[in-house]
């Protein structure tokens, strides 16, 4: 069998700006990702029902729902209300972040939960404000437990930009059925994209096991 | 007769030598206490001999035969020798008549009615027919070593081993379990036990061993080890269980 | 100019939905029957003492872990038939795609339940005169699998959604059909708002479901008290 590697380096200008896509789309999603999820977390976290039943709706429709469903309501359902079109990245952003708020929502709901109710009493008991004691004593304590999960949520976050190939967005798998299509080489192009993959992610995963031995040792 | 010969038996976890030569014969009918001090390694010559630990040294014969290494060879062995642990190990995912007949149908091959026959035989005689249908989760600890017991016995063992088998008992439970105990060796049962119910010791044992720093430091009957010891460390041994008394 | 919304389009179609709906569950159902039983021969040969079994097995569930789904799926839909000189069409490349997937999560499931019964179990086994094999199928895989009901059915969760990635391939699915209907009746509003309904009440459903079962299996189970 006759492999092909060669017109894959030779289209490595276009591999090259796939992975810049991907790791463009990976940024946003990430930040707005998680920091969505924090707020919606603490939402969730909340005893009143103003902030509850909103927070849990959200998690619950976009925990529920696929992402590539919600891609693709962004990128065709959505100008359907608006003025204006959504381009690629912007609807493949909404539909990723949005899943990955909601699945990091339960993540820091969970991480804050296990807190011992003492810390609570300590902070107020020096007169903290809820606010302030989320962030300057529980959070801080939650957040050291929820490394490993929250690394596992921005490998999933990674892997998910794939999708964003199904709107046409200029990322690695994108690029991959571009040179597959222009060269009749489908083998090596989405070999080489999976080893890219692959080579990128195994560190991270690596990682998250060495975080949750180093958890489950300190706890 | 001697059903079991154990010679230069030895045993080493890292750099911990836990039994250090240990020679000792088993005559059919006897019932051998092993006492000793916590990490005396009493617990590993007893799992040495049906080589749940394997031994680092030494040959243990049974009915004249000296066991190998094979797997297929020491499953067979524990089919003769039988072993009660201090946890019980009764499979929770199965009745007690379920747990009694599990032996005889994975590993005797039995059919389902003569395995249940038999196991309904052996929970009665261990007084638990009446539990027969139960989970483990829904028995007393006194309840579940006594089918575990019954588990033991439902293969036949040419030699019973009984690890520390009431330690995790609740003191009124105590009762019931050596009393099924005594009821085997009054049946002539051969058997290994390791305790630390002494008296029971005194009155059910026909011989006493004494371990220490991994060797038999001293053994005879009960009346030479118990009441009558003749080194130090059995002596002071015996002084720190105060509660034991003639 | 208010959006005028319109669901007549999408009720006409409804035939097509339904089929895709159909289809999804059969994608979603063969991965998970093979995933299970591919993943427990996973992870048997993971905790098997032999390097020859234990170390390819581990690679490839490494390699389905550490990839994205849709790459695989890309893979084996357009890469593997040139390789192999085998048709493979949309239905067989989702399948044998999400089957290793899932397995490569099953057997991370699988085996970590397996080391979650404890030692004396193994002991009691042995101790009547079991051979290795017979304790873990007749002992110790019994009270292994019970315990991990909880994250299969999760995972089963998870697989209704991954498999909407079939319809990148043309499979048709139930997204690939409302796809199909926005196109075709220039509705994309109603089709995939309807089309995420369904979804999420189907998911839902199957998640609440999946909960109830769990609380029934908790009470029932047990509740060793030693």
């Amino acid at each position: 069998m006759h492999w092909d590697f060669a017109s894959v380096f030779a289209n490595t200008d276009a591999l090259l700006a796939g992975a810049v896509g991907t790791v463009r789309i990976f940024a946003i999603c990430l930040v707005l990702g998680l920091s969505l999820g924090l707020v919606v977390g603490l939402g969730r976290y909340s005893r009143h029902r103003l902030f509850y039943w909103p927070a849990t709706a959200f998690v619950e429709f976009f925990r529920n729902t696929p992402v590539l469903v919600q891609i693709l309501w962004f990128y065709f359902a959505m100008p359907m209300l608006l003025p204006f079109s959504i381009d690629p990245l912007a609807a493949a952003s909404l539909g990723i972040s949005l899943n990955s708020a909601a699945f990091s929502a339960e993540i820091y709901r969970g991480g804050i939960q296990s807190i011992d109710r003492g810390q609570w009493d300590g902070a107020r008991a020096l007169g903290m404000s809820f606010l302030q004691a989320m962030r300057r004593i529980i959070l801080p304590q939650a957040l050291k437990r929820l490394t490993p999960a929250l690394t596992n949520r921005a490998i999933e976050i990674f892997k998910m930009s794939t999708l964003a190939s199904a709107v046409a967005y200029v990322e690695l798998l994108q690029q991959a059925k571009l040179i597959a299509s222009l060269n009749f080489n489908p083998i090596e192009a989405y070999t080489a994209v999976a080893v890219i993959f692959f080579v990128f992610l195994w560190p991270l995963v690596q990682l998250t096991y060495v975080l949750e031995r180093r958890l489950a040792r300190d706890e | 007769m001697t059903i079991l010969a154990v010679s230069g038996l030895a045993k080493r976890f890292g750099d911990n030598t836990v039994i250090a030569g240990i020679d000792l014969d088993v005559k059919k009918g006897e019932r051998i206490a092993v006492l000793g001090a916590s990490g005396s390694g009493k617990s590993t010559l007893l799992r040495c001999l049906n080589f749940m630990e394997m031994p680092d040294a030494g040959t243990i014969t049974l009915g004249g035969k000296v066991i190998g290494r094979r797997d297929s060879e020491l499953a067979l062995v524990r089919q003769r020798i039988g072993m009660v642990f201090q946890q019980f190990n009764l499979f929770p995912h199965m009745t007690a008549l379920g747990n009694v007949m599990e032996g005889l149908r994975t590993v005797r091959r039995m059919s389902r009615s003569d395995a249940r026959a038999r196991a309904e035989k052996e929970l009665a005689r261990v007084g638990l027919v009446d539990k027969a249908a139960h989970y483990p989760a829904h028995l007393s600890g006194g309840q579940k070593q006594r089918v575990a017991i019954a588990r033991a016995l439902a293969m036949d063992p040419e030699l019973l081993l009984f690890d520390e088998p009431t330690s995790a008992l609740d003191p009124e439970l105590v009762g019931e379990v050596l009393g099924v105990i005594r009821a085997l060796a009054e049946e002539g049962c051969t058997m290994l036990l390791v305790t630390h119910e002494l008296g029971f010791a005194y009155h059910v044992a026909t011989r006493v061993i004494f371990l220490a720093d991994g060797t038999i430091h001293e053994e005879g009957t009960p009346d030479e080890v118990l009441k009558r010891p003749k080194k130090q460390r059995t002596q002071a041994f015996l002084a720190r269980h105060k509660e034991f008394s003639l | 100019m208010a959006y005028q919304w319109d669901f007549t389009p999408v009720l006409t179609n409804a035939d097509l939905l339904a089929q895709g709906l159909v289809n999804t569950l059969k994608v979603t159902g063969t991965a998970l029957a093979c995933g299970l039983v591919l993943g427990l021969a996973f992870a048997l040969l993971r905790l098997s003492q032999n390097r020859l079994a234990s170390w390819p097995a581990g690679f490839i569930i490494e390699v389905f872990r550490t990839t994205p789904p849709l790459v695989q799926l890309f893979w084996f839909f357009f890469a593997l038939p040139l390789i192999a000189g085998i048709e493979m069409t949309p239905f067989m490349a989702a399948a044998v795609t999400f089957s290793i997937q899932s397995a490569a999560f099953f057997a991370e499931v699988f085996r970590a339940g397996i080391v979650s019964v404890e030692r004396g179990q193994w002991d009691g086994a042995r101790a009547i005169g079991m051979t290795h094999n017979q304790a873990l199928r007749r002992i110790v895989l019994p009270q292994a699998v019970k315990r991990m009901i909880p994250a299969f059915m999760e995972r089963a969760i998870e697989l209704m959604k991954t498999t909407t990635l079939v319809a990148t391939i043309a499979y048709a699915d139930l997204l690939f059909a409302a796809n199909e209907i926005a196109q075709k009746t220039f509705r994309p509003l109603e089709t995939f708002t309807v089309a995420a309904l369904i979804y999420f009440v189907f998911i839902t459903a199957f998640s609440l479901l999946a909960r109830r079962f769990e609380r029934r299996l908790a009470v029932s189970g047990e509740s060793t008290v030693h």
